[in-house]
């Protein structure tokens, strides 16, 4: 590696970004032609960064489903030396306790990913709840709330959730519920917001006059109309949630071993880097590529739905 | 007090409020509020941080002791720790010992004072920050303001990808790189522990790749929401006023955008500032730096609870302080806010 080079490095992230571009650029063409109406004319609009980024989601949904007929060796196995190199048997070589590290980043994408959409879901379920009753109740509850929330936001997220594990001791029910209520003030924020614009509305009033109950108001007349928003600020929330459980996982204490996570796989192996070799970058890698390939699509569609021009 | 050129001018102040400096003292007490708040904050965070251990099952002693506890030693530890008391003598007590320095004591580092565990590495820490706030700060307003001056050029795409691609990426592997490229050749030391009688040029050699990936990380981030401040002042019609008169964009950025901006500039450095703040967590981690957010890892896994309620008081309390502080500075360069309506 070492004879590598400036020029090399240049030239690998050059035929990086190509490969990336190429790669969307393909699929958008596949996209294409496979979908219909309205669908097809969105898709064949957007940029080749949302195109490669849909590409990148969808390849890692597919390994985290698919990742026990995938991984040539089980998640825990050990099966061989300590710290071998790359070769054909152990494509990513072996990890600081014999285990091969490619299976594990394969069962790492389920872990991982896994673990942060639930997390998500359930940070999105409780913030939007609270956060539609008190845009639509209105008075005290949601003052009472909202200034709940603000304390909760007054402290930084991730020293929240530190303090928090340590009084509820690590293990992955509890990082769930600790990641998931912090991120919910902040959802109960964003969608609290987005609802009061939508509940001043005249045809609010009108189904309010019709006599339609709550259930009904919220999910046939405020939800279809705050869905873009949301749907945005769930591509966002999920980045924020999947770094903030690799960045405590990584802390080593998010996800505890045996389980294959990725930002445990870096602490655990991150003494290969000071011998040049790469193999632990690769986990935090997959982190990263997840990340930027969620914003590239969260970013078209918020472009796509404020119609943004500067 | 900024000096505004060529705005409109400023509404008249209503009839009621005197003539000559009007409503400067109305500003004051906004300030006053706004530091009262913050004061009302910091107390409720307090709160919130004290009382969160109350939530923990069972109580401290049994915490403390684990699988040993009897009966008779829990609550022997509870009298020595004065958990007989009820909830809000200990809050008072723990919060007077606070306000004068005093945290308590580690449970899980024989008993040693916190304050004593806190001392040099709050320094560390200050140090680190400001190292990298010191970097990033500049480096992040110029490159926000040249993408602003030449939106939608190669150059604002090209930033503008690289930011997005900075801001998702986790701290550790932006580290990690760099100890990679910088660290692995000899240029820097990947272990930044500080030799006690160390000078200055030493310290800052030995934090170089620590600040750097704070810097990398924050700088994204404070860079994109400069340029779209910028950009948002931009459409302003004093501004198409300014162009249509015929001035050089410099000096339209620089003379009539650039006061207007400090408002939101500052609300953008204070915000990532305090983003510095969980920054600093992982980075001292990764490259072994002794200071607070190293401290407060290893007391959550050995759930040394005063060490961790101390660090994440600091912790808060800088996070509020510096949000008090965007407020306070967007209050006082706002000559709006001189008349009140």
């Amino acid at each position: 590696m070492d004879a590598f080079g400036p020029l090399g490095w240049l030239l690998l992230i050059a035929g990086f970004v190509a490969g990336a571009a190429a790669a969307g650029w393909l699929f958008r063409a596949g996209l294409v032609l496979v979908t219909r109406g309205e669908l097809r004319r969105s898709l064949r609009g957007a940029p080749l960064t949302a195109s490669f980024g849909m590409l990148v989601i969808l390849i890692y949904l597919f390994v985290a489903v698919f990742a026990p007929l995938l991984a040539p060796y089980g998640e825990r196995a050990v099966v061989g030396a300590q710290f071998l190199p790359w070769s054909e048997a152990h494509w990513l070589g072996t990890d600081n306790l014999g285990r091969d590290m490619a299976s594990r980043m394969i069962y790492g994408a389920r872990n991982t990913v896994g673990i942060a959409l639930a997390t998500t879901l359930l940070a999105f379920l409780l913030g939007t709840a609270l956060g539609l009753l008190a845009a639509i109740l209105g008075g005290w509850i949601d003052q009472g709330m909202s200034r709940i929330v603000d304390v909760f936001m007054a402290i930084p997220s991730l020293i929240f959730a530190l303090l928090l594990l340590t009084i509820f001791g690590t293990s992955i029910v509890t990082l769930i519920l600790v990641i998931a209520v912090i991120d919910a003030t902040r959802v109960y924020r964003i969608a609290r917001s987005v609802a009061q614009g939508i509940v001043v509305m005249d045809f609010i009033e009108a189904a309010r006059l019709r006599g339609e109950g709550m259930v009904r108001l919220v999910f046939r007349e405020i939800l279809p109309n705050a869905m873009a928003p949301l749907v945005a600020e769930f591509g966002l929330r999920f980045c924020f949630v999947f770094l903030a459980i690799s960045a405590l996982s990584f802390l080593g204490l998010g996800i505890q071993p045996p389980t294959a996570d990725w930002g445990s796989m870096v602490r655990e192996n991150a003494t290969l880097i000071t011998f040049g070799d790469i193999t632990p970058l690769l986990p935090a890698g997959a982190i990263a590529l997840l990340t930027v390939a969620i914003n590239f699509v969260v970013d078209w569609q918020l472009y796509r739905a404020s119609g943004l021009k500067d | 007090m900024v000096r505004v050129v060529d705005t409109p001018p400023a509404p008249t102040p209503a009839p009621g409020t005197p003539k000559g400096r009007p409503g400067i003292a109305h500003v004051w007490i906004m300030v006053g509020q706004r530091l009262a708040l913050g004061l009302l904050t910091l107390f409720v965070v307090s709160l919130l941080i004290f009382g969160a251990t109350e939530l923990l099952p069972g109580d401290f002693a049994e915490a403390v002791l684990g699988q040993a506890a009897t009966p008779e030693t829990v609550a022997a530890i509870r009298r020595e720790l004065g958990l007989d008391q009820p909830a809000p003598v200990r809050y008072f007590d723990w919060l007077g010992g606070v306000l004068q320095g005093d945290f308590g004591r580690s449970l899980a580092s024989g008993n040693r004072p916190v304050a004593d565990m806190i001392g040099n590495r709050l320094g560390n820490t200050l140090f680190l920050a400001g190292y990298a706030a010191a970097m990033a700060v500049p480096l992040a307003l110029i490159l926000g303001i040249l993408a602003a001056l030449w939106r939608n050029s190669v150059f604002d795409r090209a930033s503008n990808s690289a930011a997005l691609g900075a801001i998702s990426f986790p701290e550790f592997f932006v580290a990690y790189i760099l100890i990679f490229l910088l660290a692995q050749s000899g240029y820097f030391p990947s272990m930044a522990r500080v030799p006690a009688g160390a000078d200055l040029g030493e310290r800052l050699y030995r934090a170089f790749l620590p600040a750097l990936t704070l810097t990398l990380v924050v700088t994204a981030h404070m860079m994109r929401m400069t340029r779209a401040a910028i950009i948002n002042l931009l459409a302003s019609p004093y501004i198409e006023m300014a162009r249509l008169k015929g001035m050089s964009p410099m000096r339209v950025i620089l003379r009539h955008a650039l006061p207007n901006a400090i408002a939101p500039i500052a609300n953008v450095v204070a915000i990532n500032m305090a983003y510095l703040i969980t920054g600093v967590v992982v980075v001292e981690v990764v490259f072994v730096y002794p200071g607070l957010g190293q401290l407060m890892v290893d007391s959550v896994a050995r759930r040394d609870i005063p060490v961790v309620q101390a660090v994440a008081l600091i912790f808060a309390a800088a996070y509020v302080l510096l949000n008090l502080a965007a407020d306070v500075i967007s209050t006082l360069s706002n000559p709006r806010l001189l008349y009140p309506r």
